[in-house]
Order: C-alpha cells, then structure tokens, then sequence
C-alpha cells in the first residue's frame, strides 16, 4: 500500500489498447457478462481514466495527521469533527495472532492516515475488493487512529498478566451509575476520529474486516461535535446541554503540562507504557428530555456557567478564573458549591485532558426518548489518581446527575506511538 | 492475517474465459511494510482446468437434488395424507437438500421464489413452496387446504431435477456460490428469519455451510496450489464452525432456534463471518 512500484505494472496493463468493439466482443461471449455484472462494462471504458484522476487527486498535506511518532495521533491532536469509537474482542488466542493483527493494523492505519486505501488495489473481478472504498478520493481528513489495551488484554491468554500497569484497573462502581453491558468494556479500544464521518467510518469498518477470525466487535459509538465549517473560530464546543464543554482543559501546546497529566511515563509502573496514555470512556446518557423543560436559572447553576458565554457564574468571559468564593451581593456563593464546574474545578489539583463528543443513538425504543448525550473520552497519566478521584466525586454531588445516566464504560491503556517499521503495541510484547 | 492482492484487469478476468489464451501478467503484493510490494512473473502457468471440479460439483448436485426430490415426495404425502406431526418431522431434513445446493437453484430463474419464498418475498396470491406449508403447520397446526400446495411444490421439485443437468456450471459460479451460501446464512438463517413458524433455521444454517464446505472440499487443490494459508485459514475456519454447529444438534437434527442465547446467536454470526471473509477470496484460483 505504501509501495507506488506497482504503477509500472498496472499501466502496463492498463495501457493496452482496446477498443469498444473488443470490449463488446468480450461481453458477448457467455459468461463474460454473467460474471462482470452489469456495470462491469462502463468499469473497463473508465478503468485507465480513473486511474490517472486518483494520481490528479492527491490528497492535501494539512489534511493528513502523521501516524507514526513518539505518541499515538488522535491524544493531544486538536479534536476532529467526528468520532468513531470501537472496542474488540479477541477471540483467537495466543500473542502471536495478537501481534499479527496488530501489525497488520499498524499498516493499515498509517496507509489510511495517509488518505490510501488499506492493500493494494484490487481490480480482479473474481475477488471481492480488499479496501470497502467508500474513502476512494476523499482526503484523509485529519484522521487518527489510536489503539490502546482493555484490562481484559492482561488475563492469562496472551500470556500479558504480568505486564499489566499496577494503576490499570478496571473501574470501581460509582453512584448512580447504570451500566449496560452493550457498552461497557473490550481487550481493545480504538478510537478513530476525521473530519469526515465516512472517512472515520471507513476505517473502523475496514479494521474489523481485517480482524475477522481474530478478533470481533464488542460495541461502536459514533460521535460529532460542531464542525470546523459551522464554527470556523474553533470556539469551545457545546454538548447536547447547550453548554459549552471542555474551557478548562490543559493547553496541550505546553509539553510539560502534557508529560504532567497525560503522558504515561516509563518510571509510573509499565516500562512499555512510557509515552503512552490512559483512556477513560464513558457513554453519559442524558435525559434530554427532561433538561429541556428545566429553567435557565436551574440550568446554568448546574453548570456553574452562564449558557451564552460559558463564563463561570458571576464573571464575564469564557475563560474569565473560576472563583469559587465569589458572592452576590446576598452573599450567597455565585457559583454553587454542587455545581458542575465547582466540583470539577476543585482546587485545581485534578486535571486530565478531556475530548468528548457528542453521540445520538436513535430513540429509546421503550420510552420514545432520545437516545443521546456525551462520549465521554479523557486522557491522562493514571486513571485512578485522576479520572477516579474526581468521578467519585462527581457522581456523588454534582448537581448534573439529575441529567445524566451513565451506561457505558470503559479502560484503555493506549500504547506509545509507533515508528516506521515497528507496530503499535511492539513494546508490549 | 495475510491479504494478498492481484491486480489484473478486466481484460485479464475476459482473458481466462477464453479458455487458453495464456499470456498473463500478475501482479501479487503484500501490505506489510518489510515485503516487496511487488513481484512479476511473466510466464505465469497456464490457467488452471477446472473441467474435472466441475464434473464433480455437478455430481454433488445431481445427487442431492434426487434426494431433494425423494424427501420432499415423502414430506407432500404426509401433507396431502393430513399427517400434521409426520409432515412437521420431514419438513426440515428435506429443505437441507435444497439448501446445500441453493445457488445452484438460484441460477435456474423462478424456481427458487416457488421453492423457498418466504412470507413477504413474493405477491400474497404467489406464495407458494415450503414456507407456505410451513405457515399451515406451525402456526395454523393443519394440513387441510394444503394439498395443492403440495402438489405444486413436488411438481417444481422435480422440474428443478430436471433442469439441473443443463445448467452451465463454471469454477467462477463454483466459487461464488460458496460464499453465497454463507451470505444466505448470515442474511436469514442466523437471524432465524428464514424458518418464521418452525424455527428450524439450524438445519438450513448447517446445509448451506455443508454446501459451501463440499465447493471448498472440491477447489481446496487448486486454492492450496494458489495460496496454502488461505487454504490453511478456511478449512480451520469451516472447522471451527462446524465444531460450534455441532454443539447444537439434538437428535438427528439440531435445537429449535428459539432455544439459542443471543450472545450463542452473535457468536455464530461471527464465526461464520470470519469463515466468509477468506472463502470469499477463493476467487484467487480463477484470477491468476
């Protein structure tokens, strides 16, 4: 896929002269017709034409995320419009077809990333075709794939116990949680984000294909957020609430504060760790329905935010500190002390990088509600210290549980980054 | 997992057709990054013949639809004789001639919807064959208004006898059916939508995987020759799928499909998708 020697052999094919009448000449003899199917036709007239429009087409550079590096894309990269999330299970067993599949998503990945089609290409009619194609000639629109390890990867059939991280561990149960199996775990969790759903989905789609034998799909959730076109400033987000989500995240432009709250290090514990990161994600139902009829004032002391400018209750701007001892001329705190950001905030002390999207599943078949809310994904250095110490405080008081349900969940532990001719997940074995 | 690739064209597809002309370019590749991307041989080996596999693949079909044709004779009669528990026994084993052979039948134009359609496939007042009986069984538990039915589906049975010996079989519809019948599966019977009233969707499930196994069975020389890990992968893959199936035969036959737990449901489905992925790169052996 990445070797462009095969131009030299296809256009020698390619480049055979042949006429209408051949092409006729062939359909006509039995079979041929039978065996191409109907659009096969037009296919040979435009074969050597499509050909020279994809080499015209070559994707944009900007649009392309490197895969390889010292850290796996889709972490610290800016959030892209969409999410397409997957968590597998492995079903062969041994770390040898582990390895392979990895390898051989490893190649897959960094070729799509590129915004090439996973394989060669595939023009044999008596095959079906190695890439699904539905990216044909789309740009790779910012895509990043990031692979990362579930606890359930560190039992006894891959002979991984002993390399389990002592701080990766499956979640303890918080309040008021309801979780659904149908969301929650995985030996892997991939998550693929473009600009582009079908470019996102594409890929998730040809992952599993290559899986197959090896390893199947547990659960897929698919998530936006407002695009780079309809908001072309990249003001903070708003979730499905109305509330802008994600003002008090690290600035990952600073690599200090990245290696402080993200970036596993090599000494926390797992050697093979060391540059990677743990994953927390949660899918947060939330009861849209019931928010809707909720007053302003009920909404944005939830929050602790005003709805129109995301500033903290009782300052101006968005970005304005988060002062929790400020008072109203009642001297009634601005910003309850239950409120989301209040208890979020804290003293600061908790931090991880959050890159959540929004997700709409349809309705609830039971109660015709909407099915939708927040895919949750954060990133930090150890899960327990920070996602867990202030989920267990969130689920105890914050004021949004009244609408919110958690029901999905999920731990992992993404790998370091790949370098050309190694694969993701190479320190782990 | 290794995916190859093979580059010809369609000139090189219309080529092979033209049984004997020879001169081929092929082009194979390897995605991993390490391996040459690119080998070429330009003297490929002339086209395999697939006279003798086809010869044989005939047989297979010939034979079980004589014994399609015998079973359903004896499940009509039950039905005509007003037999309720006899023509609900010989229902299911029957329909498992016709399904290990249904692409076969598929290619010989209205023989299939009169033999299999299903409830919403076909006009309310075209609804005729098995299900059609079937319906009467199960959920009116009755033979009676039946008989014509009867007739008229050992009538198609036999036409279906009769035409099979014409029918132009080649390696490509060899090598398509296969995955075909897997795609029958995946579509209908794992969802247990294809036996509506007598759930008895394993006993299609089976047949069309057997079917698909005999065509494998019949081209796994020429996919060894080809491609041995392939050839390595599917026959593990219809290994394991049969080991699994196996888990659920009771008696002569297998459970009633509402006795299956979702999760046996969905692992079924994946074990056959995983099987489906590399038989449907069979189609190596005519390509190249």
């Amino acid at each position: 896929m990445s070797d462009r020697n095969k131009n030299s052999n296809d256009d020698s094919i390619m480049k055979k002269p042949m006429t209408r009448r051949d092409v006729l000449r062939l359909a006509g003899t039995g079979g041929l017709g039978l065996l191409l199917g109907g659009g096969a036709i037009g296919g040979l007239f435009t074969a050597e034409n499509n050909h020279k429009t994809e080499a015209a087409q070559a994707p944009v550079a900007e649009d392309r995320i490197p895969f390889y590096g010292q850290h796996q894309a889709g972490i610290i990269t800016p959030a892209q419009n969409f999410v397409c999330f997957a968590a597998f299970d492995v079903t062969g067993s041994g770390s040898n077809s582990l390895q392979k599949l990895f390898r051989t998503w490893t190649a897959a990945a960094a070729a799509m990333s590129e915004g090439k089609q996973v394989g060669e290409e595939n023009n044999n009619h008596n095959l079906p075709p190695v890439d699904t194609g539905e990216s044909v000639g789309l740009n790779p629109s910012r895509l990043t794939i990031t692979f990362g390890a579930g606890t359930s990867l560190f039992d006894d059939r891959f002979g991984l116990s002993s390399k389990r991280p002592p701080s990766f561990k499956e979640l303890p149960a918080f309040n008021g949680e309801q979780l659904e199996p149908q969301w929650c775990g995985g030996d892997i969790g991939v998550q693929v984000c473009a600009d582009d759903m079908q470019v996102a989905f594409h890929a998730v789609r040809n992952l599993a294909r290559m899986a197959r034998g090896t390893a199947v799909l547990r659960w897929v959730q698919e998530g936006f957020q407002r695009s780079t076109q309809a908001d072309p400033s990249g003001g903070t987000p708003r979730n499905l609430l109305g509330f802008k989500d994600g003002t008090g995240n690290p600035a990952v432009t600073s690599g200090q504060d990245m290696d402080k709250v993200v970036w596993a290090q090599g000494s926390d514990g797992a050697a093979w760790m060391g540059g990677g990161s743990y994953m927390a994600v949660r899918r947060i139902r939330m009861r849209i329905e019931i928010w809707d009829r909720s007053s302003l004032k009920d909404q944005e002391d939830t929050f602790g935010r005003y709805r129109t400018s995301g500033a903290p209750l009782g300052s101006k701007n968005e970005f304005d500190p988060v002062d929790l001892s400020a008072k109203d001329e009642k001297g009634n705190p601005h910003i309850p002390a239950n409120s989301h950001v209040a208890l979020a905030r804290g003293d600061g002390s908790l931090q991880m990088l959050r890159r959540s999207y929004s997700y709409s599943g349809g309705i609830d078949l039971k109660t015709g509600q909407l099915d939708a809310g927040l895919l949750f994904i954060s990133y930090q250095r150890d899960l327990i210290k920070q996602f867990v110490a202030m989920q267990q405080k969130l689920s105890k008081s914050d004021r949004l549980n009244e609408y919110i349900l958690h029901v999905g969940s999920a731990v992992f532990a993404c790998f370091p980054g790949a370098s050309k001719g190694g694969y993701i997940g190479d320190t782990l074995f | 997992m290794k995916y190859n690739v093979i580059l010809p064209t369609g000139i090189l597809v219309a080529s092979l057709l033209f049984s004997g002309c020879g001169q081929k370019e092929n082009v194979e590749a390897d995605p991993t990054p390490a391996a040459p991307a690119t080998t070429e041989t330009s003297a490929a080996p002339a086209a395999a013949d697939f006279t003798a596999a086809i010869e044989q693949y005939r047989n297979f079909a010939v034979e079980q639809c004589d014994l399609f044709v015998k079973e359903t004779e004896k499940f009509t009669n039950a039905v005509k004789a007003g037999k309720l528990d006899e023509a609900k026994k010989l229902y299911a084993p029957a329909r498992a001639y016709y399904e290990r052979i249904e692409p076969v039948a598929e290619a010989l134009g209205d023989l299939d919807p009169n033999i299999d359609a299903r409830v919403n496939d076909v006009d309310a007042a075209e609804w005729r064959g098995f299900h059609r009986i079937e319906k009467a069984l199960w959920e009116d538990k009755t033979t009676a208004g039946q008989e014509g039915f009867a007739d008229q589906l050992l009538k198609d049975a036999q036409l279906l006898r009769a035409k099979i010996e014409t029918i132009d079989i080649d390696a490509s519809l060899m090598v398509t059916g296969a995955v075909e019948l897997l795609n029958e599966v995946s579509s209908s019977k794992v969802t247990g939508e294809e036996e509506l009233y007598s759930h008895t969707d394993l006993y299609d499930f089976a047949a069309n995987v057997e079917g698909a196994n005999k065509i494998f069975e019949i081209l796994k020389p020429e996919v060894a020759k080809k491609d041995a890990d392939l050839e390595k992968e599917i026959g593990d893959r219809f290994a394991t799928l049969k080991q699994e199936l196996d888990a659920f035969k009771k008696g002569d036959g297998y459970v009633d499909y509402t006795e299956l737990k979702e999760d046996q449901i969905r692992k079924l489905s994946q074990n056959l998708d995983a099987l489906a992925e590399p038989l449907s790169n069979m189609g190596k052996i005519l390509g190249v």
